[in-house]
């Protein structure tokens, strides 16, 4: 449900994240990012380069994949949130974990959470991605180690799986 | 060793799990009680005399921690090689950028406010901005010539050569600087009591690097001082000596606060503040026979490291000991120098040196088989390395060296023949143009020359009552696969379950210094030393009674909770030691420079939009010999990495300077190649093993920086008819190349630069 | 982060009545926010002077893409994401939705909104050229009403725009009169992805026999503004595509764009590619022909 807009900068926001109901007492133009990591705890969403360029803070706003960074929390009041730890307990999309791990997809890390949450909005929309469908899904997150080669065989492999279930 | 199949097995990455699921621990995710955050005052002139510090209106500054130069308590250095580096700038200024006085706050958002609001009085001194102003002295900025250092390596009699030439080659090189760009921003945490000193955690490559430098910041003894890493998000050598200038900083700080002080940089101050690839020019004059074999040359490489000293030598020493490449030089004089420019020092990334000779050099070569009227692969073929030659150091080329087989495999996996008489067919018409280019090179493995011996480094095993078993080492995980390959060589050598075998997390108090995770040496020479204090562990427990030389997992594990329960900790370390047939003359710059070479053939195809100028690289082959491929999933993840960030050192990566500050400092500015960019980047391996290295590896980290570069500015010659000689390559360098071909007399300008 | 989130108002108003309102009891405080994707980065980076902003996020009216007879209207918070999966936009508007897949990643499409980058007015950015060559009319809201004003001149100079202070941008409209011109778009960017235009062209034409029976031709990151070549679409009108025609075009691009050299590329880079990528319009109008 989505709020009505308040005057008010400090009342309390509220948003779904990974399922639970939760609040956030920072200023409403405050980043998510900022909310999801030093508010909530949530330190899986990275911050790579505050300018909506790498994708490491994406998360899923309703199902959509957004730039955390970019967002202030504002404008996520009353709307579900996913983190990558989310993506952990949900029984089908951590499947695109699985496949990261097993394909190389994460070097450093960094960038991987990110990957991941725009692997899964890849594959919501797209069940069965081709190879220039999944170069464009991923091409707001940057990875500087893996020169994305074993990403794309990681979302390939989700995919495949995925779609055999 | 029996068989091995753990070692050269696709094992599950270490922390894989933690990393996929958000649950790694990065320096920015922790917190502690009480801390506050730190920012950085920072020089925006390049060089001068520092007069007043004022603070201005409009911030309680009561609510700051301030520091400056005074508070230093020890030394006022990043202590590295050279002491001239200072943590906090006193008097003068050399670089934007520079450090001067470090804030900090218990709430974050303050910090920007404030660190705007200290005004620095610099009365400006002339800078120095560019490798030929330094060489003309008009200011002497360091030491008494500008010069870091020099090298000079000669072989047979090169001036000998001109006289019998039947040509004289002659050509300038260039490549420009690159930012590191880890995905994750340089970072660290500092804590402080009396009791135990400064301990640090952070973002990180070399923890006896930090602490070293802490020691001597500080004015602590060795037990006073403690870093630990954390996970770290990429590094590529932008975090090998940086971060004990941000530990420093922290440092500082909580020493004077008495709090934990967190600082972490964001994209813009970590792209303009800290190091980068070193700019470069290399000379050539090459004399060649009438069949295009080198009878010997002339080659001056020079670096520029910004204002300080840092690690200018060592990446000066390995760049010209590259100069060389892959090929036979009877006679050849390399003079190599790095000289001091007002610039922000210039710092370790992957290739250290390499790429920027290696670049120059196959350039080159291709030019003298332009000369000649041979083709590319013809004159690589005359002239590569043969078993029983030497290097440019003297350094005996072994007998399973085949470059001739490379190439041939290479060309044949590119279908570089059938595809350049294609492209010279179809590029009669239409407006993309295609063309193939190649390379030829080596990497030398490990520290250069001497370098090991000095580094004397120590790996550790220790087994516990549950029968797991932990590596100790200081060589740390930053993507490229240290905790999975160390683990596999642990329990290869032990014979033990993958999943028993566990890497202590970096810490100077519990781990022993391994030597810094840089010079593609973990695998090759850390990976030795485990599998030695491995070996020696089983030998303990052997001698010991409680083991047989061939043991299952479950007698180890019972041999060690009996060993444990008699006599105490069951530990093993091993030291490095000095192969004995690697000799090397640090005066002479001559002999085995490296213990082991890892030898490719790169070859790029790229397509060339004259519409755009845009060149797109559409496929890669990268096959290189690298000894026994201990991991073949993380391995081939090396490669395909650094070819990527190859191709952006060649393409995509521009550094546009203004008066000496890096002012594409943003993701949006600095452009690095995205999933849409690369081609499938194909990579073999060949293997011929090392005596040297752990289960016969070599290094292969910075290998793949080496060749893309050149070979695929040697293919958009064989598109355009362009020559190009320096990088990066951009459209618009393109666009000016063709234009010039065609009309002499323009004049362009550059992309962002100011007169 | 370089800015203090304790020193900015963000409120997010119920409703579009209320919005106006607000920007007209203190004209030129209170911006209107949508995706945040310029905002947003001007704001971490300490560069933003405003300091108050009502959000325009969640207003359903300002979702909507109604489709009439004889034009499109597109609310103003309409992000390129939604704008791509419109099935007669992707089909009678093919470089606006061309743009659309061009302006960032997915994750920056799924924020991003029409209006809010007409407002931003950078002259490089994907869509505004589209919105030119297509005749777009914007429909600015405030406590006065609605008015309707050409597009075309709505940019003023650089980030200048002829809106009041408290105004905001409602809708944007295109009218449904192209079908049967052949249309050219392409972008320049340093990479594939996830980059700032350094050129950006869109065109449309209409050819019969040879001769340009009508043509719009509009570039971004060639001036201050993104512009329409009106001058060079006068002079090509009704003239014969061939040798001389596009010698002409090229002396006539060079002469009315006004490209810099700055941080992206440099300005004779981009008059030639901007004649370029005339020349390539003009060849593919040319053959289009037999499918006008």
């Amino acid at each position: 449900m989505r709020e009505p807009g308040k005057a008010s900068a400090r009342s309390p926001l509220s948003f779904s994240v990974n399922g639970e109901t939760r609040r956030a007492t920072a200023p409403p133009m405050s980043r998510l990012l900022d909310v999801l990591r030093d508010e909530l705890g949530l330190t899986g969403t990275k911050e790579g380069c505050g300018e909506g360029e790498c994708g490491s803070c994406a998360v899923l706003m309703d199902g959509l994949l957004v730039n955390s960074c970019l967002v202030p929390v504002l404008e996520a009041a009353g709307t579900k949130i996913t983190t990558i730890e989310g993506i952990t307990h949900d029984e089908q999309w951590r499947e695109v974990q699985a496949a990261f791990l097993e394909c190389g997809g994460a070097q450093c890390g960094i960038c991987t959470p990110g990957m991941v949450l725009a692997t899964v909005e890849l594959l919501r929309k797209n069940a069965l991605p081709t190879d220039e469908e999944i170069r464009e899904g991923l091409a707001g997150n940057l990875c500087r180690c893996t020169g994305y080669l074993h990403i794309f065989k990681a979302v390939a492999k989700a995919a495949r799986r995925n779609r055999a279930r | 060793m029996g068989d091995k199949h753990i070692v050269g097995a696709a094992v599950p990455r270490k922390e894989g799990r933690d990393k996929v699921t958000g649950a790694a621990r990065y320096v920015d995710d922790m917190t502690l009680p009480g801390m506050l955050y730190g920012a950085t005052v920072r020089s925006r002139v390049p060089r001068g005399r520092i007069k007043k510090i004022s603070f201005g209106a409009g911030v309680n500054w009561d609510e700051f921690v301030i520091v400056t130069a005074k508070d230093i308590p020890g030394k006022n250095c990043i202590a590295l090689i050279l002491e001239d580096q200072p943590c906090l700038a006193a008097e003068f200024v050399n670089h934007q950028e520079e450090p001067i006085l470090l804030l900090a706050h218990a709430e974050r958002h303050k910090l920007w406010k404030a660190v705007a609001a200290v005004d620095i009085e610099v009365e400006e001194l002339p800078a120095v901005l560019a490798i030929e102003d330094s060489e003309q002295r008009r200011e002497i900025i360091w030491g008494t010539d500008n010069i870091f250092k020099t090298f000079l390596i000669e072989k047979g009699q090169v001036d000998g050569v001109w006289a019998k030439a039947a040509h004289i080659v002659e050509g300038e090189y260039f490549t420009g600087a690159q930012e590191q760009l880890y995905i994750e921003n340089n970072g660290m945490i500092a804590a402080y009591d009396e009791q135990h000193g400064i301990t640090v955690w952070g973002s990180l490559q070399c923890p006896y690097y930090l602490h070293k430098a802490l020691m001597a910041l500080c004015g602590l003894p060795e037990e006073k001082v403690r870093v630990v890493q954390m996970e770290t998000g990429g590094a590529f050598g932008g975090k090998e000596e940086y971060p004990s200038m941000i530990a420093g900083h922290a440092a500082l700080l909580a020493r004077k606060s008495g709090r934990p002080v967190k600082i972490i940089y964001d994209r813009a101050e970590d792209m303009a503040a800290t190091t980068k690839r070193h700019p470069s020019r290399t000379r050539h004059r090459t004399a060649v026979d009438a069949h295009g074999k080198i009878l010997g040359g002339e080659i001056e490489f020079t670096i520029d490291g910004g204002a300080y000293a840092t690690l200018s030598a060592v990446v000066l020493s390995r760049g010209t000991i590259h100069a060389g490449g892959a090929y036979h030089w009877p006679n050849v004089r390399i003079r190599g120098k790095a000289v001091a420019t007002n610039i922000p020092p210039h710092g370790a990334f992957r290739g250290f040196g390499a790429p920027q000779s290696l670049f120059a050099l196959e350039r080159h070569m291709d030019r003298i088989a332009q000369v000649l009227g041979i083709s590319p692969v013809e004159i690589r073929r005359r002239n590569f390395l043969r078993p029983g030659q030497t290097t440019t150091t003297e350094q005996l080329v072994g007998a399973e060296t085949n470059l001739e087989h490379l190439l041939d495999r290479a060309l044949k996996l590119s279908q570089y023949e059938e595809k350049k008489k294609l492209f010279a067919l179809a590029n009669k018409s239409g407006n993309v143009k295609r063309g193939m280019g190649l390379a030829t090179f080596l990497h030398g493995a490990g520290f250069t020359g001497s370098g090991e011996r000095y580094l004397d480094s120590v790996a550790g095993v220790e087994a516990r009552t549950d029968g797991s078993v932990w590596v100790l080492v200081s060589s740390t995980e930053f993507g490229q696969g240290t905790n999975t390959v160390l683990c596999q060589i642990a329990a290869e050598a032990l014979g033990l379950r993958f999943a028993d075998v566990s890497i202590a997390q970096p810490d100077t108090r519990a781990v022993p210094n391994s030597g810094p995770t840089v010079a593609s040496r973990t695998v090759m020479v850390v990976g030795k030393l485990v599998q030695s204090a491995a070996l020696g562990l089983q030998q303990t427990l052997v001698a010991a009674g409680l083991l047989g030389e061939k043991s299952t997992p479950d007698e180890f594990r019972v041999a060690c909770t009996e060993y444990i329960a008699k006599r105490g900790a069951l530990r093993s370390y091993a030291r490095y030691q000095a192969p004995s047939d690697v000799f090397w003359d640090d005066q002479k710059y001559r002999g085995e420079a490296y213990a082991a070479f890892a030898w490719a053939a790169y070859v790029a195809e790229v397509a060339v939009d004259l519409t755009t100028y845009e060149t797109t690289v559409k496929d890669f082959v990268a096959l290189q010999e690298v000894g026994k491929v201990l991991h073949p999933l993380l391995a081939e993840g090396q490669i395909v990495g650094g070819v990527a960030q190859a191709i952006g050192f060649a393409l995509y990566e521009k550094v546009i300077w203004r008066n000496g500050r890096m002012v594409n400092n943003q993701m949006t500015n600095y452009i690095m190649p995205g999933a849409t960019d690369l081609p499938p980047i194909r990579v073999y391996f060949e293997e011929f093993g090392n005596p040297h290295g752990a289960y016969g590896a070599k290094g292969i980290g910075e290998l793949p920086m080496d060749g893309p570069a050149p070979a695929i500015i040697s293919a958009l010659e064989d598109a355009t008819g362009v020559r190009g000689s320096s990088i990066p390559f951009l459209p618009e360098d393109l666009f000016a190349a063709m234009r010039e071909k065609a009309n002499p007399e323009t004049v362009t300008t550059q992309a962002g630069e100011s007169a | 982060m370089r800015a203090d989130p304790v020193e900015y108002e963000c409120v997010a108003p119920g409703s579009l009545q209320e919005v106006v309102t607000l920007l007209a009891a203190e004209p030129g405080a209170w911006v209107p926010l949508a995706g945040g994707t310029d905002v947003m980065v001007l704001y971490a980076a300490g560069k933003l002077a405003a300091r108050k902003f009502v959000s325009i996020w969640n207003l359903p009216e300002l979702r909507r893409i109604v489709v009439r007879p004889d034009e499109i209207m597109m609310g103003a918070a309409c992000t390129y994401s939604s704008l791509r999966q419109h099935d007669l936009l992707g089909r009678e508007f093919q470089m606006l939705a061309a743009a659309a897949s061009w302006t960032g990643g997915i994750a920056n499409q799924n924020r991003g909104t029409l209006g809010g980058n007409i407002a931003n007015a950078s002259p490089a950015a994907d869509s505004l050229p589209a919105l030119l060559a297509y005749e777009a009319e914007l429909i600015l809201a405030s406590v006065r009403g609605d008015r309707r004003i050409s597009y075309q001149s709505f940019h003023q100079g650089y980030k200048q725009t002829t809106m009041a202070p408290d105004e905001l941008i409602r809708a944007v409209c295109l009218p449904r009169k192209f079908s049967g011109y052949s249309s050219y778009t392409r972008k320049v960017g340093a990479r594939r992805s996830q980059a700032i235009a350094k050129v950006c062209v869109a065109a449309l034409g209409k050819c019969a026999n040879g001769v340009i029976e009508d043509l719009r031709v509009a570039f971004g990151s060639v001036a201050p503004v993104p512009l329409r070549l009106v001058k060079l679409e006068a002079a090509l009108k009704g003239r014969e595509i061939g040798r001389e025609l596009h010698d002409l075009a090229r002396k006539l691009v060079a002469a009315e764009i006004a490209p810099i050299t700055d941080i992206r590329s440099n300005l004779e880079y981009r008059v030639a590619v901007a004649q370029n990528l005339m020349a390539e319009f003009l060849e593919q109008l040319a053959s289009s022909e037999s499918r006008a």
